[in-house]
C-alpha cells in the first residue's frame, strides 16, 4: 500500500498550458511534439507512471532471500525493491525522507536495514522509519522536535502485486487487480512466459537509448518492421513473413501480443521474401546452435513479444526468456534494463544453451543491436529536422489478430495514451 | 571469479621469459586492435584458436556471479558466425572505433598456456557527433603459444561500462 501521510496521491488535474499543441485530426498521424516535448514529458509521469498503472519493477528471484534488495524504477523515479524478513516485497522511493538523498547506490545486495548516509536516518526493509540520531539532541539540547514521530517519515511506499513472480508496483491504491489490468487474453499471453515455475536469474543489461520511451513500446508493437529490419531473423529462418503470425491487444489497446510459429527448416520457399531485399537465401550458420528450438511450452508459438503498458516488455524467443524494462530519463533518451533468466530447474545444458541463444538479443544481439539503432534514427530525424507527423497507416482498425502488416496495434497504444493523458 | 586477482604463477617464471611474452601479448594486442578499428571484423575470428572462447561481461554480472554475457562465441564457428552477421545482416550507422590497450600484464606461463590481463578503452566515433567513451574494461586472457605465434584460447572482456551507449556493434 501507499502511504499518503505526506505523499498525497498524484494528480490528475492542474497540467500545463499546452494550448500551442494540437493532435492533428486524421488518426494514423502522430505529431513529434509527444516525443520531445519536456512539458508531455513531465505530464506523462503524473498521469501515466504516477496513474493507475502496473508497473514492472523486479522477478521475485532477484529477491530469493530476505533482506535482498534492488535497486529499480517507477517512471523515471527510482525505488527500491526489498524482501523482508516475513518474505513480503515492498517497493519504495530511493529517496531520504530528511533531505532527499538517493540513498542506495548499489545496483543488488542484502542487508538488515537500509541507513542514509548523510544523517544515518535508519529505514527497514519495508521503508519504515526506525531511528534517527540524536533525536534528543546533545546533553538534552537540540535534536527533534518533541512531537516529532517516527511512522510520519516513512519512504513513500508503493502499491506492490506479484503474480507468478513478477514484482508489478503503483503509485496508486485505487486501481484494479494486475488480472484484470492484462485482461484475460494478455494474461494468457503472460503465463506463456511465467507459468508459476520458479525462474533462474541469468544476468542483467542495461543501456541508454538516445530516444523518447514510447519508441521502444511502438517497436514491439510493429510486426511489419520485424522482417525488414531484422535481417538476422530473415536469413536464419526465426522468423520470416509468410510464418503463421499474429498481433493482438487487449480491450483498451494499451497491451500487445505479437506472437510467431517458426517454420520447420529454412524458409527457402516462402514467396514473401522477394519483398525483402536483404534476405540472403544461401546462408547458413556456421553453428546452428545459436538459433535451435528446444521444445519446452505446450505453445503453438516459437516467440511472443508481450508489451505491458506501460514499460514492460516480455520477450519469449525461441529458448530466450526476458524481461525489458523501460526507464524514462527525459524526452529524448531512456534507460533499457534487460533481465534474462530461465528455469530454476533447467539442466547445466539447459543453461548454457540460454546463454549462447541470448546473443541474439540484448545491446549487443544480432537483432537487438538493430532496434536500438533504428530507434536512435527515428529520434536523431524528429529532433533535427522540421517538426511533422509521422503516419503509422498500414492496416485497418477493424482486422483481425492474423493481420500482421499493420500498425494497429500502434494506433490502439496512442488512443488509450490521449485517454490518459488529457490530449 | 572473473573479477578476482590473478593469482601467482603455479611454477616461477624467469624474468626473461615473461618480459618475451609480454611483448609477445603486446604485440598481439596492437595487431588485434588495428584489425578491429580498421573495421577488418572477418578477420577477427582468426585470433581465435579453433576452439577459442570469447565473452563481453558486464562486470556487476561478474561480481554477482551472474553468468549471462553481452556477446559470447564458444568456438571458430560461432565467432565466425558473429562476424558475418556484423559485416551482413546487423543495420547500425558508420562507425570508428579506436582501441587503447595497456597494462598488458602476463601472470603464468604453463604448458604453452599464457595467461595475461591488460586494460582497454575504447573510443567510438558516429558521423556528426562527438567522439565518446564506448567502452573501458579489463581482457582476461588465455592464448596458446604455437611457435612463436600466440592465439586467443580464451578472451573475457569484463567491462566497467555497466550503462552501455545503446550499442555494442563491433566486439571490443
Ligand atoms: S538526508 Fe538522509 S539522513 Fe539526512
Ligand atoms: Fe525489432
Amino acid at each position: 500500500m501507499t502511504n499518503t501521510a505526506r505523499f498525497p496521491t498524484p494528480s490528475a488535474d492542474a497540467g500545463p498550458d499546452l494550448s500551442d499543441l494540437h493532435w492533428p485530426n486524421d488518426p494514423s498521424e502522430i505529431p513529434d511534439w509527444i516525443y520531445t516535448d519536456q512539458r508531455i514529458y513531465d505530464l506523462e509521469q503524473a498521469r501515466i507512471f504516477q496513474g493507475k498503472t502496473w508497473n514492472y519493477v523486479a522477478l521475485e528471484v532477484e529477491l530469493p532471500n530476505p533482506g535482498d534488495y534492488i535497486r529499480s524504477y517507477i517512471g523515471a523515479t527510482p525505488i527500491i525493491v526489498a524482501r523482508d524478513e516475513q518474505g513480503a516485497v515492498h517497493a519504495f522511493e530511493n529517496r531520504c525522507a530528511h533531505r532527499g538523498v538517493e540513498f542506495c547506490k548499489t545496483y543488488r545486495g542484502s542487508t538488515k536495514q537500509f541507513i542514509c548516509p548523510y544523517h544515518q536516518w535508519t529505514y527497514d526493509l519495508s521503508g519504515s522509519l526506525v531511528s534517527v540520531p540524536f533525536r534528543r539532541g546533545v546533553k538534552g539540547v537540540g535534536g527533534m522536535p518533541a512531537d516529532f514521530k517516527l511512522d510520519e517519515h516513512n519512504l513513500r511506499s508503493l502499491n506492490v502485486t506479484c503474480r507468478h513472480g513478477v514484482v508489478f508496483a503503483s503509485f496508486r491504491d485505487d486501481i484494479e487487480s494486475f488480472e484484470d489490468y492484462l485482461g484475460p487474453d494478455m494474461l494468457d499471453q503472460f503465463d506463456t512466459v511465467f507459468d508459476g515455475r520458479p525462474l533462474k536469474l541469468l544476468g542483467v543489461h542495461r543501456n541508454t537509448m538516445p530516444g523518447n520511451w514510447k519508441l521502444y513500446q511502438e517497436n514491439l508493437k510493429d510486426p511489419y518492421h520485424a522482417t525488414l529490419l531484422h535481417t538476422y531473423l530473415t536469413t536464419f529462418g526465426l522468423f520470416v513473413a509468410g510464418n503463421k503470425t499474429m498481433i493482438m491487444t487487449d480491450a483498451k489497446g494499451r497491451h500487445s501480443t505479437l506472437c510467431n510459429a517458426r517454420p520447420q527448416g529454412r524458409p527457402e520457399n516462402d514467396t514473401s521474401k522477394q519483398e525483402i531485399r536483404s534476405f540472403h537465401a544461401a546462408m547458413q550458420l556456421a553453428d546452428p546452435r545459436v538459433i535451435e528450438l528446444i521444445h519446452e511450452k505446450d505453445s503453438p508459438w516459437t516467440s511472443n513479444a508481450i508489451t505491458i503498458w506501460p514499460n514492460l516488455i516480455l520477450l519469449r524467443q525461441t529458448n530466450i526468456l526476458g524481461a525489458r524494462q523501460i526507464v524514462p530519463m527525459g524526452p529524448n533518451q531512456f534507460m533499457l534494463i534487460w533481465t534474462t533468466f530461465g528455469y530454476a530447474d533447467d539442466d547445466d545444458a539447459m543453461d548454457r544453451h540460454r546463454l549462447r541463444q541470448n546473443n541474439i538479443f540484448g545491446p549487443g544481439g544480432f537483432i537487438g543491436i538493430d532496434d536500438n539503432e533504428a530507434i536512435k534514427f527515428v529520434q536523431d530525424g524528429m529532433q533535427h529536422s522540421v517538426p511533422r507527423h509521422g503516419v503509422a497507416p498500414l492496416g485497418k482498425d477493424v482486422e483481425g489478430p492474423e493481420v500482421v502488416i499493420t500498425d494497429r496495434a500502434i494506433r490502439s497504444m496512442y488512443r488509450h495514451y490521449r485517454e490518459e493523458m488529457g490530449l | 571469479m572473473l573479477n578476482a586477482p590473478a593469482p601467482p604463477p603455479a611454477k616461477p617464471i624467469d624474468r626473461a621469459l615473461l618480459r618475451d611474452l609480454r611483448l609477445a601479448v603486446e604485440d598481439f594486442n596492437c595487431d588485434y586492435a588495428d584489425t578491429l578499428d580498421r573495421g577488418d571484423i572477418e578477420a577477427w575470428p582468426d585470433f581465435f584458436t579453433d576452439d577459442g572462447v570469447y565473452r563481453l561481461i558486464a562486470r556487476d554480472n561478474a561480481d554477482a556471479n551472474l553468468p549471462l554475457s553481452l556477446m559470447s562465441c564458444e568456438g571458430k564457428g560461432m565467432l565466425k558466425d558473429r562476424a558475418y552477421a556484423i559485416a551482413n545482416t546487423e543495420m547500425f550507422a558508420p562507425r570508428y572505433t579506436m582501441h587503447h590497450i595497456a597494462q598488458v600484464r602476463v601472470t603464468d606461463f604453463d604448458d604453452q598456456i599464457v595467461t595475461a590481463q591488460a586494460n582497454y578503452i575504447i573510443l567510438e566515433t558516429l558521423i556528426d557527433e562527438p567522439t565518446r567513451l564506448l567502452q573501458c574494461g579489463k581482457y582476461r586472457d588465455k592464448f596458446l603459444l604455437q611457435g612463436d605465434k600466440l592465439l586467443l584460447k580464451e578472451r573475457n572482456c569484463i567491462y566497467d561500462t555497466v550503462l552501455v551507449p545503446t550499442c555494442i556493434v563491433f566486439p571490443p
